[in-house]
């Protein structure tokens, strides 16, 4: 089973988000990020398969920030190749991304693609459906699991309540995936350092990304808070008392 | 050019989910302000009698076809994209749901128009996303034509109930055989060890409790309090807690008589399962996180020394 994961960099949502001067975009200069959480699922449940099926992961992103890192750790964490699309800009959007992403991996033998479910910065919709329709898959999202067959994957999705559908999908094929079937595993800086050293990270140009149009963006702003919370300070203890006074009503 | 507005409709089990009646509110103002119609789509199998609840719709325009009978991405893909093409439209509204999302991104793409995600607003030519975990809003001109998915809880779905008598049409299929996807079968959840929904009180912890080692302090505080721990998404995600134990979007929506949110940010997806809890008091390090715009009370002070000080005041 060979496996294609696009993954991403977003904000690190612990750190306070400031506007820039343009007031449309997050001012960048003191922005951390980190790999979209639901792309460290997909990768993980890659992972996963390659481990029980055999074949390869490749990892695959955008030029942005901190990007080349993202690959590196991948590949410290198996993945057998990591590919970044160069030549799109700043903050191209889902459509354009998915675009190159669908160019660039045109070359590469695969089965599945697994991408995270959703990302906290997708404005213009998510990356697995997306690219499914570029690249005319099947695709199904919000999947927890995945077992495959021959050229076939039962998978699984997640409606609310708890309820799940099944499907059977013939591959190659498309997976917006919410959660691996194990916890993402944690890979030491120092075998990211290694893996700098000993992976080959390769370049491709984005190619012809041009999309159906695309929306401008008017503003942003932070939400303004509703009646909010009234805020409980004072000594820890002073704090507990007032919520067990609460509690108590 | 179209001034309709379209509404592609979710039902699961033979009823209209609330989601749709939510945009069906919205797509009615919207339509009447631009001169078009509220248009809503219905795709299933046996599913005629569901367009007459669609009051708030000019039109109702349902696809019955066998290979519609449980939702299938590509089985309604495809017949969305074909419906919403002969229909023409200005916005197009799909849920921001399971189901939603693998129709939205994909009829932006076939129909060749931009898409705006995670809309909690829509007045006159722009949509408003809810980004960043609900910390930020963008707001996006709508122009000539793009597909709106709207989340849950944005729009009152009272609106979408008002009765009418919408015209109905029937639609055919487009050609759905050779489909690459099957669907196969529903699994329901577990009868688990506990029902969140049925507790009076609730102490709910998200990625704030950074390990699962930390589970059991929340557990004693629960059991002090005769409640029961809940969590938001992460902490299922990572296996601490059981599906059963899962507040929000793809969990459970729950309505106790005080919610204790601990270390939960309060992305839309989890107030969406929690907003109506009648006393909610939200403990997060970060004074600017979310759930605080739905708490009625609020501290800063780390958990790790405020729960033990809550437990020992028991």
């Amino acid at each position: 089973m060979n496996i294609i994961v696009p993954i991403k960099q977003v904000p690190d949502l612990v750190e306070e988000l400031e506007i820039d001067s343009s007031g449309k975009a997050l001012d960048t200069e003191w922005l951390k990020y980190k790999v979209n959480e639901f792309d460290d699922h997909a990768l993980e449940e890659a992972l996963l398969q390659k481990e029980e099926n055999g074949g390869t992961v490749t990892a695959i992103a955008i030029d942005g920030d901190d990007i080349d890192k993202a690959l590196y750790a991948a590949a410290a964490k198996g993945a057998d190749r990591v590919i970044k699309i160069t030549g799109l800009g700043d903050n191209p959007s889902n459509h354009e991304a998915a675009r190159a992403m669908a160019n660039a991996i045109q070359g590469i033998d695969y089965d599945m693609i697994f991408t995270g479910v959703q990302a906290v910065d997708d404005r213009d919709g998510q990356m697995a459906i997306l690219m499914a329709h570029y690249l005319s898959l099947p695709h199904v999202s919000v999947v927890t699991s995945v077992e495959v067959s021959g050229g076939t994957a039962t998978v699984q999705k997640e409606y609310s309540g708890g309820v799940i559908a099944e499907f059977e999908v013939q591959l190659p094929a498309v997976m917006g995936i919410q959660a691996a079937s194990e916890t993402p595993r944690y890979v030491p800086v120092a075998r990211v350092r290694r893996a700098m050293r000993g992976t080959d990270l390769e370049e491709v140009s984005a190619g012809d990304v041009s999309v159906g149009g695309s929306t401008e963006v008017n503003r942003m702003f932070k939400p303004e808070s509703g009646q909010g919370a009234e805020m409980i300070s004072g000594s820890t203890e002073d704090i507990a008392s007032k919520i067990v006074s609460l509690i108590k009503g | 050019m179209s001034n309709n507005v379209i509404v592609i409709a979710e039902h699961f089990k033979g009823q209209l989910d609330d989601i749709t009646f939510e945009m069906l509110g919205k797509a009615k103002e919207l339509a009447s302000a631009l001169g078009g119609q509220a248009i809503a789509v219905l795709m299933g199998h046996g599913i005629k009698d569901l367009a007459g609840q669609m009051g708030a719709a000019d039109k109702v325009v349902y696809v019955d076809d066998a290979a519609l009978a449980d939702f299938n991405p590509e089985a309604y893909s495809k017949t969305a994209a074909e419906v919403v093409k002969a229909q023409g439209a200005k916005v197009v509204m799909t849920g921001y749901t399971s189901m939603g999302l693998d129709v939205g991104p994909g009829l932006s793409v076939d129909l060749d128009i931009p898409m705006v995600a995670y809309v909690s607003e829509i007045s006159g030519d722009a949509a408003t996303s809810s980004l960043y975990g609900g910390k930020m809003n963008v707001e996006s001109a709508v122009g000539d034509s793009c597909v709106i998915s709207v989340l849950a809880g944005a729009f009152p779905a009272e609106a979408g109930k008002e009765g009418g008598a919408p015209d109905v049409e029937e639609a055919s299929a487009p050609d759905l055989s050779g489909l690459k996807i099957k669907f196969t079968k529903l699994i329901e959840p577990e009868g688990g060890d506990v029902d969140i929904t049925a507790q009076d009180i609730l102490v709910s912890v998200g990625r704030g409790i950074q390990n699962e080692d930390n589970l059991p302090m929340m557990e004693e505080l629960a059991g002090k309090l005769g409640g029961e721990v809940s969590c938001s998404r992460p902490i299922v995600d990572n296996k601490w807690l059981g599906k059963t134990r899962q507040v929000g979007k793809s969990g459970l929506k729950v309505k106790p008589k005080i919610y204790l949110a601990f270390g939960i940010s309060g992305a839309p997806e989890h107030i969406e399962g929690m907003k109506d809890a009648e006393l909610i008091i939200a403990v997060n390090t970060d004074e600017n996180a979310p759930i605080f715009d739905y708490a009625h009370y609020g501290t800063t002070e780390d958990l790790f020394d405020l729960v033990p000080a809550i437990t020992g005041k028991l």
